[in-house]
């Protein structure tokens, strides 16, 4: 378990995913996305990590990456360009829900 | 039951051919009539697709008429699927015929989506670049092992999930076998390139395989999630902008459902599949459609065994729902795989929702089988499995001690022991 030091402090399990959806705000999302890289949220950025928040406390599991891509409106290249590496996961962790789960 | 029920199938694949013949024999021709449909009449034994390239099978040991493993008394329509209206409790066939149900079983497996890859079909295809999940593919990639003597074999899964999981792996493995057996290994290098972070989606199994393909030399390439296919040049490229050259890529393309789940509002996901409760096999669309096999959203493998398995439980619950009796919650995730690793060998994995495939033996009417290990007796369980496929498990007989729930007897709960080297 770790925490963020912002004004709230976050409890998040060891890769850096919230162990709560529920202490989530826009500043902890600003904020573990610069530790991920991504100096500054854009609209795009907010619209997919929207989408896999909304997705995730509606239907208690978030999108893989070809689902959100057909489903967010942003296509699976501009994910892997908005989020290097791993759009799903670090989408997931900037929403502040948990990493998806894999696949069988 | 007063009035002759109407039960509709959509495919006519392993789950829709059990399903029909276990329903058939459980209701009366007065009381139920029973229609299976599916686009053509060419039941394929899927597992058997991984021995044509290595020219172990052939196409025709596999087909069989969809039509002959269904039981008299069972209508079959060989059209595609327009739609579904689960408003007006109706299915569209693309013939125009419309099929009326009181229950509807969803069984029509997964689809081939190469075209989601950029690139993947286009030149090179089927020359350099291939699939051994259609029997065309299958049969192309063998000509094509007859003539490989040199150079870089990757081998490829687009994105999960897909059907059989484990099939990628012992295309591995096995190409690692039948160019050793060519003599040509040696001038042979071979990659598995996965999106998974490991060489299988469970951990204790992926340790396992992760250790059988360093001692076959086989080089694992982790999170590679590939984006595009440049069948001229010979390169893989990942979304993230990592490049593997091949001069023959095997690939297992993204799946989605069926294109007419797409076309039926309210009844699939994104990509086509059917949300399906995990213990029940009652879908989400509504209390009168069900589905199994590959065609739904569960979290467990889409794999042949999961289809049988889910079958029984299915089949009581379609019983129930139209007897009105209430559905038991009696799928426990199941799955069951033979893992062919060459040289007449095989690896036995079993588990469920909640259970990692784990070492330990697992217990069969006809004596135990080890798991997790390699051993001639699960090659010859894998082989045998076909003649028991056709003979017992489409037409719905129970096999004996291989029940839908997963035996906990003979799993050891320890840390996996070091993978012992292969054989090369």
């Amino acid at each position: 378990m770790t925490t963020i030091g912002i004004e709230t402090s976050v409890d998040r399990d060891a890769e850096g995913f919230l162990t709560d959806p529920a202490q989530w705000n826009e500043q902890i999302a600003e904020e573990i996305a610069r530790e991920s890289g991504i100096p500054e949220l854009t609209e795009r950025h907010w619209l997919v990590v929207r989408f896999m928040r909304d997705r995730f406390l509606t239907t208690g599991s978030a999108p893989s990456i070809r689902a959100l891509g057909k489903e967010s409106g942003v296509p699976v290249k501009e994910l892997y360009a908005l989020f290097p590496k791993g759009p799903a996961k670090l989408a997931a962790r900037i929403g502040g829900i948990p990493k998806p789960r894999g696949c069988i | 039951m007063s009035a002759r029920r109407q039960i509709v199938i959509l495919g006519g694949g392993t789950g829709g051919t059990m399903t029909a013949n276990r329903l058939r024999r459980r209701f009366d021709e007065d009381e139920a009539e029973i229609h299976v449909v599916d686009r053509d009449d060419r039941h394929v034994y899927q597992p058997g697709l991984l021995f044509v390239p290595f020219g172990l099978a052939d196409i025709d040991e596999i087909v069989r008429p969809r039509r002959r493993q269904l039981r008299r008394g069972i209508d079959f329509h060989e059209s595609e699927v327009e739609s579904v209206s689960l408003d007006r409790e109706t299915v569209l066939l693309a013939d125009g015929s419309v099929l009326p149900y009181d229950a509807l079983v969803v069984a029509t497996g997964a689809r081939l989506q190469p075209e989601e890859t950029d690139g993947l079909t286009g030149p090179g295809w089927n020359e350099r670049v291939f699939t051994f999940y259609t029997p065309e593919g299958a049969e192309a990639l063998a000509r094509a092992l007859e003539r490989f003597d040199r150079g870089r074999l990757v081998v490829n899964l687009v994105d999960m999930p897909i059907k059989c999981p484990v099939a990628p792996l012992e295309l591995a493995f096995l190409a690692d076998w039948y160019l050793r057996e060519l003599g040509v290994r040696s001038s042979v290098e071979i990659v598995y390139s996965t999106p998974l972070d490991a060489a299988f989606t469970k951990p204790v199994a992926s340790k396992h395989l992760a250790g059988l393909l360093a001692a076959k030399e086989i080089e694992l390439v982790t999170e590679f999630n590939a984006g595009e296919v440049d069948g001229i040049g010979g390169k893989l490229v990942s979304f993230d902008g990592r490049e593997l050259d091949f001069d023959l890529l095997v690939t297992v393309p993204a799946h989605g459902g069926a294109a007419y789940v797409e076309r039926s509002p309210e009844l699939g996901d994104a990509l086509g599949f059917v949300p399906t409760d995990r213990q029940t096999l009652q879908t989400r669309a509504r209390p009168n459609v069900f589905a199994l096999g590959d065609a739904t959203d569960l979290p467990t493998s889409k794999a042949g065994s999961v289809t049988h398995f889910e079958g029984e439980v299915l089949t009581e619950n379609v019983a129930r729902y139209l007897t009105r009796e209430p559905l038991v919650a009696g799928y426990d995730g199941h799955a069951n795989c033979f893992i062919e690793t060459g040289f007449e060998k095989a690896l036995l994995i079993d588990f469920n929702y909640d259970t990692e495939p784990l070492p330990g033996r697992f217990p069969t009417a006809a004596g135990p089988l080890p798991l997790l290990r390699e051993s001639r007796l699960n090659h010859m369980a894998k082989l045998l499995f076909q003649w028991v496929y056709w003979h017992a498990l489409l037409p719905g007989r129970d096999l004996p001690g291989l029940g839908p729930a997963m035996p906990a007897a003979g799993k050891r709960h320890e840390p996996a022991p070091r993978v012992k080297e292969g054989r090369p």
